[in-house]
């Protein structure tokens, strides 16, 4: 009798931890799709860069260290394998892309050529599409975070090896910015 | 309520209506056979063509709704900046990209359709894209998504078409009812009481469907979609554009009004009891309060 009552018990536990290791691993799995959706927009917006140069060159030969830059920072992007050294590529990529906006001002060809236009509307809409794409992952990683630290959870997460997931961190000027348009 | 116990209701409550008109029109269609001293097979053809309208309801009301509304897919090329702005709201919500839509129309308005975020269609009426700005139709968009992810475009879509269908049913009924010259004896009189009650009951019991499918899920997507866009202003002065504008509808109907992200036939000049018993939406000026609030 007594040996039915503790078989009981354990498979009681055992379903309740199998419970909870799924419920959290479905929030792991979102992460990892939600990083994925990062990744094709970053991956959009390295796409961009060597158009982005060319277009540019053709008009400001001499802005040399502007080019550099940016094909150094785009390398960067393509190797960074942890999300901070992503994050830090990417931010650095969106300061680099502001100075070669600014410098097109100077040259009014480069600015009215189609071409750039059509570039300059292409990275716009990158950035918004990142910026997107890291909300959704970062309102996922708080989903899981949350999950991995509440109450009973928490007992048992350390113990199946789940870690807590890092979020994708914004540029300082990024998280100033109010979206405002009239 | 939270997201995921809306998905689960909406699923169920699909179901119940599915099943619930079934029963519906077989009940009506035998008591309205038993009036005009038809046998029971009338009936029973009842429960058949009930049967699959349902079924078929379940599969095909977006293609319906899209058809009886005149919406034309686009491309991206066509409205690149409408094309965007749902692919960024996508992005943001973890949505596939739905197949986009227009409505050649001034009145401006939007609705979302189809069966699961797979199969669905997000449209927007000319008027309302001409009428926003980037950040206003962020907001609209976003709350059109928001309904495609909570599967509210299921059970709205299956319940314009069963809505429709018991309201063509109904006409019908009186119709007949009315016109017939059947010599009938007293106890087909009291079913010919009862099919005219049931043939008045029907679409105000119709309405209701729809009010109890519509409304609080108008504050659930807006508040899930100012989630979205993080900017709940932008959807709060879409809104409050909606309101001021007073251009007809050339093409909603009753069946469909439920759709929309605001309620085509709000003319908001006739405001007594019966206008707010059949009132699909929550008043925008309420809508416009709580996103304000945010």
């Amino acid at each position: 009798m007594n040996i039915i009552i503790i078989v009981a018990v354990i498979l009681a536990i055992l379903a309740f931890v199998w419970f909870l290791y799924n419920s959290i691993i479905v929030a792991k799995l979102r992460v990892n799709e939600a990083l994925s959706q990062i990744d094709v927009q970053l991956k959009r917006r390295t796409d961009l860069i060597p158009n982005l140069v060319e277009t540019v060159k053709g008009y400001a030969k001499h802005e040399k260290q502007l080019f550099e830059d940016v094909t150094k920072e785009r390398a960067n992007l393509v190797s960074a394998s942890s999300l901070e050294e992503k994050a830090k590529a990417n931010n650095q990529l969106t300061e680099t892309f502001k100075s070669i906006f600014a410098v097109a001002e100077a040259y009014p060809a480069l600015r009215a050529s189609e071409n750039f236009m059509q570039l300059q509307e292409e990275v716009s809409d990158t950035e918004n599409k990142i910026a997107y794409s890291r909300q959704f992952y970062n309102s996922n990683v708080l989903d899981y975070n949350t999950k991995l630290v509440v109450f009973p959870n928490v007992l048992i997460a350390g113990m199946l090896g789940f870690k807590s997931a890092e979020f994708f961190a914004a540029t300082e000027a990024e998280k100033k910015a109010v979206k405002v348009s009239f | 309520m939270n997201i995921y116990s809306a998905i689960s209701s909406n699923k169920n409550k699909t179901w119940v209506i599915m099943f619930l008109f079934v029963v519906f029109v077989t009940t009506l269609v035998y008591i309205f056979s038993k009036a005009m001293g038809y046998g029971i097979g009338l009936a029973g053809i009842a429960l058949v063509i009930a049967g699959f309208t349902s079924i078929g309801s379940y599969y095909y009301s977006d293609k319906l709704v899209l058809a009886t509304t005149g919406a034309k897919e686009i491309k991206k090329q066509d409205f690149p900046n409408y094309y965007k702005i749902v692919e960024n709201m996508c992005i943001a919500a973890g949505l596939p990209m739905p197949k986009v839509y227009v409505v050649s129309d001034p009145s401006p308005n939007a609705f979302a359709t189809g069966r699961d975020p797979k199969h669905a269609v997000v449209c927007a009426t000319t008027g309302l894209l001409e009428m926003l700005n980037d950040a206003e139709l962020e907001g609209v968009v976003a709350h059109e998504l928001s309904h495609v992810k909570n599967y509210d475009i299921r059970l709205m879509g299956v319940v314009a078409i069963l809505v429709g269908f018991i309201a063509i049913l109904s006409d019908l009924f009186i119709r007949a009812t009315f016109f017939s010259n059947r010599d009938d004896d007293r106890g087909n009189a009291i079913f010919m009481v009862l099919a005219i009650i049931f043939a008045i009951l029907s679409p105000i019991a119709a309405t209701l469907i729809q009010l109890a499918v519509s409304r609080k899920r108008e504050y659930l997507a807006d508040a899930s979609g100012a989630l979205l866009t993080r900017y709940p202003e932008g959807l709060a002065s879409a809104l409050e554009k909606l309101e001021k504008d007073k251009t007809a509808p050339k093409v909603a109907s009753n069946a469909t009004a439920h759709l929309y992200i605001e309620n085509p036939f709000d003319n908001k000049k006739v405001k007594n009891f019966f206008t707010g018993l059949f009132n699909t939406h929550p008043p925008l000026e309420e809508r416009i309060k709580i996103l304000r609030q945010m």
